[in-house]
């Protein structure tokens, strides 16, 4: 890690990023418990608060917690629906999940003291290359053989399809990096901000700048952690398109 | 002295990396402020198109994201 410097001010964005063992001081294996566990089964169990503990009595005049269940089940279901189409309304349960807990994760990071699992390429790239080979043993089982008919344009001009097949390659491979980059950059980058101005606000004659710095950055961190959960889920609707419609 | 002069070249290497995000910015204002136009002109159907402009925002912003990693290589991992 770099150097601060000498002048006093030592901003360390980085550290709340480290994977630490929640008790005692061993080295991170396999199967030790760590902060990252704890928080990633916190994602679980909000969600299952969410869906099920407050969706039980089944209300016919919802509460409150029943009330963001139902908001929550609609809008994934109605962005499968005009995304992916009615066929891929098949795969709601799957995109439903990605979307619940990457939204319950994100936004369990945020609270302070907490540790943001989605800031880690590790386990959003876990979830997007599950996407990417659910998508491509599903386009190869629905379509068959037809399913490399994603890479040939059939409307380019003839002498064009060649290389529009390779950059159409190309991007295809790169959809695991950059869908699992894009969340953990996001994420990561936000705290990062976050941490930086939480290291100036120590320092006396800027405090109260930096502070309501913190408060818009805290806000539009909200943001971006519902912004960030739908972009996830919204590619993989597009992405489950591309495998049940290959062809352009 | 060889050692001084590679973490420069991290940090010039970093901060050079830092510009493509700052481009990628002006791609996804792009994309918004197209967005914002169409639907100035005909708001009943820019409700249809959120997703769309989500998609597209994703997208360009995608290899700002591939740059700032390029730069947290240099500065944490290099």
């Amino acid at each position: 890690m770099a150097e601060t410097g000498e002048g006093g001010l030592s901003i360390h964005p980085m550290d709340q990023f480290i994977v630490k063992p929640l008790f005692g001081d061993g080295p991170v294996g396999m199967f030790t418990i760590t902060n990252a566990t704890l928080w990633l089964a916190l994602a679980v169990v909000s969600v299952l608060l969410l869906m099920v503990m407050t969706t039980r009595r089944r209300a016919i005049v919802p509460g409150r917690g029943q009330s963001v269940a139902e908001l929550a089940y609609g809008f994934v279901h109605k962005m499968v629906e005009d995304v992916a189409g009615k066929d891929g309304l098949k795969y709601f349960p799957y995109i439903m999940t990605l979307f619940l807990f990457i939204v319950c994760a994100n936004f369990l990071g945020l609270l302070p003291m907490s540790f943001t699992t989605t800031s880690h390429i590790a386990v959003t790239a876990i979830l997007a290359l599950g996407v990417f080979f659910t998508v491509t043993v599903l386009g190869f089982v629905k379509n068959g053989a037809s399913f490399l008919g994603l890479f040939w344009v059939a409307s380019a001009p003839l002498p064009l399809r060649p290389v529009l097949a390779i950059i159409e390659l190309i991007s295809y491979f790169v959809r695991p990096v950059s869908h699992s980059i894009r969340l953990a950059g996001n994420i990561m980058a936000g705290h990062a901000v976050l941490k930086v101005f939480a290291g100036f606000a120590a320092v006396g004659a800027v405090a109260p700048i930096a502070i309501f710095g913190m408060v818009g950055v805290y806000a539009l961190e909200v943001l971006v952690a519902f912004i960030q959960a739908y972009v996830f889920t919204i590619l993989t609707c597009v992405y489950l398109k591309d495998a049940l419609h290959p062809h352009h | 002295m060889e050692g001084d002069i590679a973490q420069m070249g991290q940090f010039i290497g970093a901060g050079l990396a830092a510009i493509g995000s700052g481009v990628s910015a002006i791609g996804v204002g792009h994309v918004a402020g197209n967005f914002l136009a169409g639907a100035l002109r005909n708001p009943s159907a820019a409700a249809a198109q959120t997703a769309t402009l989500f998609i597209g925002i994703a997208f360009a912003e995608a290899l700002g994201i591939f740059s700032f990693l390029v730069a947290l290589l240099l500065m944490f991992a290099v």
